[in-house]
């Protein structure tokens, strides 16, 4: 099986084509899906498509180690939010009834 | 094509079929298993990219602490059993083609700029790099963190522990008077 110079060898190129596409997917679940978890699982991967780039280009590119460091902030940030984003997603739920984010529209009740 | 490769392309088909499936995934259940693939692969991207401390951090915050979160909270905010599980997806063709004209965008970005590469050396251990770089450079970013977290802990617990309406009525939103806002399209589901 003979494959092309640019797809036998991958490289930078290849984790960055597969980061935009999870970034894609990532904002495809927050803007069309309607449960406030679904939406917080868009954001988990968009930050991971981000944390992918950091490390591809400290493996390949002039960030050396601090594209490391970088990545492992991004993942302590990750846990905070979804740690409190969880614990509003159970404040609304016993508001309101429903985690549709549609549903939410007022500050007070 | 070495081994390397086949294991590229082995996980990238994973971990995007799994990140599709949990985007088009109709019962959230799914979803967040499909998300624990997408997760466990991009571990494995950070193993082939030389950043074993990454992949582990990776593995246990994300796949161990992260993703039985959300669980938690999928658990905790639905009513009845998991068969009834379902949310709704709306305005799916425009929002699909708004997300694949930024992804593309994106990729042809990637591809056409000439990035600055280095040469590609074989991977040491990172490990006491990073411990170094945590102390010295990255000293003051450690210690915020520290506070965020603790901050968060504190926050979290307060928020999580305020429970007004033990058992909330159903479809609240739908029994609202004549003036106020009407959205009760959805609320009869679960």
């Amino acid at each position: 099986m003979v494959l092309p110079e640019w797809l036998a060898e991958p490289g930078l190129n290849h984790f960055l084509v597969v980061s935009a596409v999870l970034f894609s997917l990532g904002l495809l679940a927050v803007i069309s899906r309607r449960n406030i978890i679904m939406v917080l699982m868009g954001i988990e991967l968009i930050l991971n498509s981000a944390n992918l780039n950091f490390v591809a280009f400290s493996r390949y590119g002039l960030l050396s180690l601090d594209g490391h460091m970088i990545a492992l902030f991004v993942i302590i940030i990750a846990a905070a939010e979804a740690a409190v984003a969880l614990a509003i997603a159970l404040n609304i739920y016993n508001q309101f009834g429903s985690v549709d984010v549609e549903q939410i529209s007022e500050l007070k009740e | 094509m070495d081994l390397f490769a086949v294991a590229f392309y082995v996980f990238a088909i994973l971990i995007i079929g799994s990140a599709a499936i949990m985007v088009f995934s109709r019962n959230i259940v799914h979803s967040a298993f499909a998300l624990m693939f997408t997760l466990a692969g991009v571990a494995v991207f950070y193993a082939l990219l030389y950043a074993g401390f990454v992949a582990v951090t990776q593995l246990l915050v994300y796949v161990g602490g992260i993703l039985v979160l959300i669980l938690f909270g999928v658990m905790l905010t639905t009513r009845g059993y998991f068969e009834k599980v379902r949310t709704r997806t709306v305005n799916l063709v425009p929002s699909t083609i708004f997300a694949a004209i930024i992804g593309l965008m994106l990729i042809a970005v990637y591809v056409t700029t000439e990035w600055t590469l280095m040469p590609l050396e074989d991977g040491e251990v990172t490990l006491t790099g990073l411990g170094e770089l945590l102390l010295t450079d990255f000293m003051l970013p450690f210690q915020v963190a520290g506070v965020l977290l603790l901050l968060c802990i504190i926050g979290a617990v307060l928020m999580a522990a305020r429970t007004r309406h033990p058992h909330p009525p159903a479809g609240k939103s739908s029994q609202e008077g004549p003036g106020g806002p009407s959205y009760g399209e959805g609320t009869g589901r679960s």
